[in-house]
């Protein structure tokens, strides 16, 4: 089944096919704030180089995928990849999205011109992807040319990661649509932050109690963090595709909820 | 001749709820001509435009736009109207030509169209020296030049304005009415809402006016102060409470109390106020005017537009 | 007549009118994100260090907790003097409804930094009681950390609520302060770790920044194992750039607020 039949099946008026208005509009904004694109990379370098470097006498080696010994930095680094992912997409897809459907009216805009809705949705996924896709580009250049990934199949970490930033910025957008005030954002935060600092990002797993090992497990960052770490190690498992499996389901369910809320929304 | 009306409603309804913000209304809007929508803040003005605009369903009644109906082919429509919007809604993260080529491409416009067509509006709309700056510091008059000079990027066949001077200065005003006189010279067909009587004057052949949802009178506005208004009006000013109408009520067809002022209605308002004097009234102050679409209103619903 | 004491206290008084009915959203940035941060690296990543001579000899959750006291402080200062200080210029413009009573706008600018260091005293001590409770303090020369921690805030605090008393548009100029300042000092400037793990050409910048100063200062209260001439230095700086920071947005608050 392709894309294309999806998008044919919806109603007329809530998709004219014209997407890439919307990402241009985008490319646009970001070429005139570039500094503030450029800035993004930095944040997790800042991670990689005070967690990866400083604490490499503390900590020392460390267990990693499939039992092989490996250094802090190199364990580290692709945790921080995955959350890089996590933290843009839900970005772009709450606070960004919010800022223009209730301030900005940029979408009262649009949709006053032929788009619609899912024009509006699929374009700024988009653009978050794309975005995700130049920091993940970089940050794996950056940390294979440094030695800390062993392995070819590091290469797979790309669309993977587009994969996971896909499912938050679904999942992100579709609550969006449910927030009312900026208050709500501190629900964001508040899940974004223990998601980033408990789901065996800086440690292994094993440190927690079996009771709460299952608790993580369904953090979603958990599941990136463990594909991440898996293919830069070069370990492959079986699993893996259980985690895959968890980000096309929210991928999926984010889009289908998000899609319909924003038409019920923006045209009341 | 008969030619297809661009905007054709018939017991047009919309519902928020319990509340009923137009209640069947009927309207038809001919090619080239400027319509207005008369009416105070609440009237059901912006929940029509919206429904016009085709980005609110409607509730209940019939509408054709240019022919289609919105809920089925919105994008078609709207791929042919231009809309101006109560509240500015310029994309502030754009420079000003950024505003009108963007929006343009999402018309499906083509790049090279859309710089032409962007470089030929910004001087339409007097802005061609601010093209490349930012949209949040311009004035309240050019941002409105802005988002009228947006609108028309498709080169719409019909305009929808909705309050377009509402918070301008006179000056402003003026440079605005001037714009869009050139449009409708040009053919485009405007639709405008407004609770200014003088704007509604300046710029509607026809008109209706709207008050709680629905229909209250239509016609030119000449038309409507013939039907429900004298030719004439004398304001007699007092100081707040001691306005009393007894001794003027039968100098002219209708009188009416305001908080500071009486209005006599009448042929010949200096022959009123002579007459006045003559029964030693003496008000703060006196004006002897023409009619206007206010007083219109006044009659129609008791009321005053503005507040 | 208002005396001036009086009148900045005025100034503190509005605000908590405010905060009053606002605090629910400031409880997650001022208290919860220090104490998921202490939880997750010092129990968690904890886990995985061996006490020794780096951590003074103590766990990692007990090394880190002085340290996690400044840069919280650093953190609730940041968020405290940045957009709530243009707001107070540009969106709720709280400080002209001020300036057209007999308030100054010196006044109105003492009465801010006074304001954020209540704040910073209030969460400050919250977080130091729920350390406590977590097991991290190292003994009762937490408190005197507590106070360093404060006062690390305010050195940061100060000059920045300057700045962004000179800010104009929407917040953008914020943006790099959070990136390049609040975010690397945070990880960086002893947090975590002794300066001296970090490369040599990086150690000077952490050496300029508030919380350097302040870990330094707030462990050696909790260990309470003082050096005389450094603690004295450290200090010094941390009240030089509060008094600079004072200076400056009593200057640049009359200059805006003055026309």
């Amino acid at each position: 089944m392709s894309v294309g039949l999806v998008w044919r099946v919806l109603p007329p008026g809530l998709y004219a096919r014209r997407a890439r208005a919307v990402i241009e509009r985008s490319y646009l904004v970001n070429r005139r704030a570039w500094m503030t694109v450029l800035s993004g990379f930095f944040e997790s370098f800042f991670y990689l180089f005070a967690m990866g470097i400083g604490f490499s006498r503390l900590i020392g080696d460390v267990v990693g995928p499939g039992g092989q010994t490996m250094s802090y930095a190199a364990y580290v680094a692709p945790a921080l990849l995955a959350a890089s992912a996590m933290n843009g997409a839900v970005y772009d897809s709450t606070f960004n999205i919010f800022f223009k459907l209730k301030y900005a009216k940029v979408y009262d805009g649009m949709l006053a011109t032929p788009l619609g809705p899912f024009d509006v949705a699929i374009g700024e996924v988009s653009w978050a992807l794309i975005r995700g896709a130049i920091y993940a580009t970089g940050f794996l250049t950056v940390i294979s040319v440094v030695g800390l990934t062993s392995s070819p199949w590091t290469i797979l970490a790309l669309p993977v990661v587009l994969l996971v930033a896909l499912a938050f910025a679904a999942v992100g957008m579709a609550c969006t649509t449910f927030m009312r005030s900026w208050q709500d954002f501190d629900l964001v935060q508040l899940a974004l932050l223990p998601m980033f600092l408990f789901s065996a990002t800086f440690y292994p797993l094993s440190v927690y109690p079996e009771g709460l090992q299952w608790i993580v497990r369904l953090s979603p960052l958990y599941h990136a963090v463990e594909l991440m770490r898996g293919l830069t190690a070069g370990v492959l498992e079986w699993a893996m595709l259980g985690h895959l499996a968890y980000f096309v389901v929210m991928a999926v369910v984010g889009l289908l909820v998000a899609g319909r809320r924003l038409g019920k929304l923006l045209l009341s | 001749m008969s030619v297809d009306p661009l905007v054709l409603a018939e017991g047009l309804t919309k519902r928020f709820g319990d509340f009923e913000a137009v209640a069947g209304i009927d309207i038809e809007v001919r090619k080239g001509e400027a319509f207005g929508f008369l009416g105070p803040n609440g009237a059901g003005k912006s929940s029509t435009m919206r429904m016009v605009a085709c980005v609110s369903p409607r509730s209940g009644g019939e509408l054709r736009v240019l022919g289609m109906d919105p809920t089925v082919e919105g994008p078609k429509i709207r791929a042919r109207l231009g809309v101006v919007p109560q509240q500015d809604n310029l994309d502030n993260e754009l420079t000003v030509r950024q505003n009108l080529q963007v929006y343009g491409r999402y018309f499906g416009l083509s790049r090279k169209h859309v710089r032409d067509k962007a470089a030929e509006l910004l001087e339409f709309a007097q802005l061609a020296d601010r093209a490349d700056d930012e949209v949040e510091p311009l004035s309240g008059g050019m941002k409105r030049r802005l988002t009228i000079a947006r609108s028309l990027v498709n080169d719409p066949e019909l305009l929808l304005l909705d309050e377009p001077t509402t918070g301008l200065d006179p000056q402003a005003r003026h440079l605005l009415w001037d714009r869009l006189f050139r449009l409708k010279q040009q053919g485009v067909t405007l639709i405008v809402t407004t609770h200014y009587m003088d704007e509604a004057e300046q710029l509607c052949d026809r008109l209706v006016v709207m008050d709680k949802g629905r229909i209250a009178a239509e016609g030119s506005p000449s038309q409507l102060i013939d039907r429900y208004s004298t030719k004439e009006v004398l304001e007699l000013r007092f100081p707040p409470g001691e306005q009393d109408p007894e001794p003027v009520r039968d100098l002219g067809e209708r009188v009416e109390v305001l908080p500071d002022r009486v209005l006599v209605y009448t042929t010949d308002g200096e022959a009123a106020l002579a007459a006045a004097h003559t029964r030693g009234v003496t008000p703060v102050s006196s004006l002897v005017r023409r009619s206007t679409l206010e007083d219109v209103f006044l009659r129609l619903t008791g009321r005053t537009l503005v507040d | 007549m208002l005396r001036p004491w009086q009148a900045r206290l005025l100034v503190v008084e509005s605000m908590w009118t405010w905060y009053r009915r606002n605090w629910r959203a400031t409880v997650f940035s001022s208290l919860l994100s220090p104490v998921f941060f202490l939880v997750a690296m010092g129990f968690g990543l904890g886990s995985q260090i061996q006490p020794g001579g780096l951590t003074h000899g103590y766990s990692y959750v007990v090394y880190l907790m002085p340290a996690m006291l400044a840069a919280a402080a650093i953190q609730n200062a940041a968020g405290e003097s940045t957009f709530p200080i243009l707001s107070g210029f540009k969106w709720s413009r709280v400080y002209w409804g001020m300036t057209a009573t007999p308030i100054t706008p010196a006044q109105v600018a003492t009465g801010q930094l006074l304001w954020i260091l209540g704040r910073l005293t209030f969460s400050l001590t919250v977080f130091a009681i729920i350390g406590t409770a977590l097991g991290a303090a190292a003994g009762p020369g937490i408190v005197l950390s507590l106070v360093f921690a404060v006062l690390t805030g305010m050195a940061f605090a100060a000059p920045l609520v300057a700045f962004a008393a000179t800010v104009e548009g929407e917040g953008d100029k914020f943006n790099p302060v959070f990136r390049f300042i609040v975010l690397p000092m945070t990880l960086l400037a002893g947090t975590f770790y002794p300066v001296s793990e970090l490369p040599a050409v990086v150690r000077p910048l952490a050496w300029i920044t508030p919380l350097w100063h302040g870990t330094e200062l707030t462990r050696a209260a909790a260990f309470w194992n003082f050096e005389l001439w450094p603690v004295l230095g450290h200090v010094a700086y941390l009240l030089a750039l509060s008094a600079v920071g004072w200076f400056l947005t009593v200057r640049y608050f009359r200059r805006r607020l003055e026309v």
